[in-house]
């Protein structure tokens, strides 16, 4: 028989701190493989048409990016966790315009009573936290499949939205209800300063705290999370409700941004959610990726729109174009980096 | 039976873990009739029994995950504390199951402190004292796993090590191994066991449960024999003799001896060679293969041994057509099928026993006689493929009856049937087509000794009526089947051995890579 390989000690401390700070800097540099196609999309775009890099339109890409920012975290949290939510596009839409419809006169479609604005943006979260609450129970606790609930529930939620005013849209409203969505600091929007520090706060969380650190064991393997006494069940429900609020706060940016609530609002979003969180790396089966990779998608996406705009293309083709630029980007990342897609 | 507290002297230490007189039912089943166990500090305590005879059910009392109907668990000396409170369970005992617990995209070192406080009591997460408790526990216990590795890069022995680091640094003193060694290959084997006489050192207390019996004579103190729930048998290893075990284990029928690898008496003329492999080389993370011929003949079972990553799995997946040659052919029936299509392979009468039955082997939810079944559906597929059921269910009783497949039914899915009796699906799925060419990887891994006869019964019958059987197995036992061996090393056949019986330590040299004589 061979000889015995029982392992001694021979790494010390020092060499293995140093190895940890490359595979930090490696995996950083994994969760960037999109930066290329951003960089080859802004060329294109400053080709296309000079106004392109002009700042008011890298704002304006920026703004357009946020509301879809905001709900492309809360599809990444839910994601990690190994879940999926399709109802939060129905949330973006229904928890805006509730809180319009509260505060907004009856002359503009509104219920009327004109409640204080502050009532408004509570309703709007608060509609968040429900649906959220109601997804995340029926989904962990009641074993409800995910995908089939939740397309369910956008169903109901955006055909609730556009029963409720019948079509109409809901607008003239008050500044505190459009604030996000339409206001400047330092000359960027504030929607843009939410999502970028949700972003960050979302990422640090994941990366730093305990909990954040359990989501991706739940994603990565549920029942090794359970057995190492992660509340699983608790954090997942937690995930949802967190999901929902944030989606309704990005459909309170939409809303700002437009000054008015339609009743489409939010329909057809969560594909573009989707496509943005996956081509940034996170995975459909949980466990894996990173805000950081989200936030490249989202841009990536937001290029591609506007470029788009900018172009000459005709309008109706706009949806083929953007389908198939999805199509390329999936394909590159998933050249370049590792297990994506 | 005195008992010491947990503070007690060295010179008798209370039990890590003792289960005192448990009963547990399930319905009708008595899974655990007054059951009474001890393992003490610094123990290997070996724990035998057939597929169902109760040891999972053990397990999961020993673990907190379900509660004895009667009797009591103490840890440590302590009464148990409640089902709820996981972490002071985890504190005390931990299984490292066959199931993998580790979480794959996650770091080793953040699975060895998942859900705990990398320092104080905060609950942000300190990477930097993280890594560095990680690794000193590693060196602390002499195992050699890089802390920043991505968990999902690891071996099946590397993902142990990470389990058996976790449930250490929690505190755990009793650690279960559940059949630790079922996909290592001998030197990882090899390994183990001296990770585990360094834990006994350590003062931990091993429950080691295992179908390899000759691994509970090599690293255990004692040894207790579980059937259909009673405790049949316990005592000092060394006062049991090895028929007694497996007599033990099995109840009345008289055991084949373990140890012994008796073959078959060659069984009359060999038929055509319908299998013919030549200059076969696959480049392969399962172990690569670099020109390899054999060939296989009908009535003829030809043993290909080697250890994991030997490449003889690979030779196996390259007849198939789950992999593709790099070069090299593969002629089934003396034409070769298109390179990596298994549906061609099949055509060609080749019958497969995947090796991970959970992944390839079968359908978990279908029933056992639509498993059964898959491959010769035509056969019972009646005009426009609509499908006859009372032919299929007559064509899966014979299968059932053939490896006698226990089962309430023939549509009990097979995900509730024990280990033993899904590995009888999988081969007899592979013999419903009636192959003239039978390839089989690792058919009897990590089941009990009745199955492991009836399969290999089955797999011998199989030659008997003509078929040409290459069966891919680094289990001594299952070679006595064979009737001629080859041996891999690294991607390439070290040794042949034409004719029975085998000499155990020769042929145990030549898997190992030493020089033989033939």
């Amino acid at each position: 028989m061979a000889e015995s390989t029982v392992e001694r000690p021979q790494a010390t401390a020092r060499p293995m701190a140093r190895r940890g700070f490359r595979v930090l800097v490696l995996n950083f540099f994994r969760e960037l493989t999109l930066v290329p196609v951003i960089i080859v999309l802004m060329i294109a775009g400053a080709i296309v048409n000079p106004v392109f890099f002009t700042s008011s339109n890298l704002i304006n890409v920026a703004e357009g990016g946020s509301a879809l920012g905001m709900v492309v975290v809360a599809e990444t949290l839910i994601l990690l966790t190994g879940k999926f939510d399709i109802s939060l596009q129905g949330t973006f839409g229904l928890a805006a315009l509730l809180g319009a419809w509260l505060i907004a006169p009856k002359a503009s479609e509104g219920l009327g009573v004109e409640f204080n604005p502050w009532v408004g943006l509570l309703v709007v979260v608060l509609v968040g936290l429900v649906v959220g609450t109601f997804n995340g129970l029926l989904v962990i606790k009641a074993n409800f499949n995910a995908f089939i609930f939740t397309l369910a529930m956008s169903i109901l939620l955006t055909g609730l939205q556009l029963g409720w005013l019948g079509g109409q849209t809901v607008y003239a409203l008050p500044q505190v209800f459009i604030y996000i969505g339409s206001e400047s600091w330092v000359g960027i929007p504030v929607s843009v300063w939410i999502t970028v520090a949700t972003f960050a706060a979302a990422a640090l969380f994941l990366r730093y705290h305990r909990v954040g650190r359990a989501m991706y064991a739940i994603g990565g393997n549920l029942e090794a999370a359970r057995a190492a006494g992660i509340q699983v069940d608790r954090i997942r429900i937690g995930v949802f409700m967190t999901a929902s609020v944030l989606a309704a706060v990005g459909g309170l940016m939409q809303a700002g941004r437009v000054t008015a609530v339609t009743a489409g609002q939010g329909s057809n979003l969560i594909f573009g959610v989707f496509a943005a969180a996956v081509i940034g790396g996170v995975s459909l089966d949980g466990g894996r990726g990173r805000m950081i990779g989200a936030l490249t998608g989202v841009i990536l996406l937001s290029l591609v729109t506007n470029i788009l705009t900018l172009s000459n293309i005709s309008s109706t083709w706009i949806d083929a174009v953007d389908g198939a630029i999805i199509l390329i980007a999936l394909g590159l990342a998933k050249l370049i980096g590792t297990e994506r897609a | 039976m005195q008992r010491e507290s947990s503070t007690g002297p060295v010179s008798d230490p209370a039990p890590v873990g003792e289960a005192d007189r448990v009963s547990k039912s399930f319905g009708e089943t008595r899974a655990l009739v007054d059951v009474s166990l001890e393992v003490r500090p610094g123990e290997c305590h070996g724990l035998v029994g057939r597929n169902g005879a109760g040891k999972s059910t053990l397990v999961s009392l020993l673990t907190g995950l379900s509660r004895p109907d009667s009797g009591s668990i103490r840890l440590a000396g302590q009464p148990a504390p409640g089902l709820a409170d996981r972490g002071a369970w985890l504190e005390r005992a931990a299984c490292v199951y066959q199931r993998s617990m580790v979480v794959p995209p996650l770091t080793v070192a953040e699975n060895v402190f998942l859900n705990r406080p990398t320092s104080g009591n905060s609950s942000t997460v300190n990477w930097r004292a993280m890594r560095v408790h990680a690794h000193e526990l590693m060196l602390e216990w002499g195992f050699d796993v890089d802390v920043d590795q991505e968990a999902a890069r690891l071996t099946v022995e590397q993902r142990q090590v990470v389990e058996i680091a976790r449930a250490l640094s929690i505190g755990a003193r009793l650690l279960i191994l559940d059949e630790p060694t079922a996909s290592l290959e001998k030197a990882a084997v090899e390994r183990l066991f001296e990770r585990v006489k360094r834990l006994r050192e350590g003062g931990v207390g091993v429950l080691y449960i295992s179908h390899h019996l000759e691994e509970i004579y090599e690293i255990c103190d004692r040894v207790s024999v579980l059937r259909d729930g009673e405790l049949v048998l316990s005592g000092r290893v060394r006062d049991v003799a090895q028929e007694h075990l497996v007599a033990a284990m099995i109840g009345a029928a008289p055991p084949r001896r373990a140890t012994e690898i008796e073959a078959v008496r060659k069984t009359g003329v060999l038929g055509d060679t319908r299998l013919q492999v030549e200059h076969l080389s696959v480049p392969s993370r399962a172990g690569s293969v670099v020109d390899v011929s054999l060939s296989v003949r009908g009535g003829e079972c030809v043993g290909l041994v080697g250890l994991e990553g030997s490449g003889s799995s690979t030779v196996a997946d390259a007849i198939v057509g789950l992999v593709k040659a790099r070069s090299g052919t593969v002629a089934i029936n003396g034409k070769p099928p298109s390179p990596g299509r298994v549906d061609a392979a099949f055509k060609r009468g080749a019958g497969y026993v995947p090796q991970d039955r959970h992944a390839r082997g079968f359908a978990p939810q279908l029933g056992v006689a639509e498993n059964l079944t898959l491959a010769v559906f035509d056969r019972f597929a009646r005009r426009l493929g609509s499908v006859s059921f009372g032919q299929r269910d007559t064509i899966a009783k014979g299968l059932v009856e053939k490896l006698q497949i226990v089962a309430q039914s023939l549509a009990q899915p097979v995900s509730s049937l024990s280990g033993g009796n899904q590995q009888k699906v999988v081969v007899g799925r592979a013999l419903a087509p009636d192959p003239s060419v039978l390839v089989a990887v690792n058919p009897t891994v990590g089941v009990d000794v009745a199955s492991k006869e009836a399969l290999l019964d089955a797999l011998g019958g199989a030659r008997d009526h003509g078929v040409a059987v290459l069966l891919v197995s680094d289990d001594f036992e299952d070679l006595r089947i064979c009737t001629r061996l080859i041996v891999m090393v690294r991607g390439k056949i070290a040794a042949q051995f034409d004719r029975p019986p085998w000499d155990r330590q020769r042929l145990i040299s030549a898997v190992e890579g030493l020089d033989v004589a033939v």
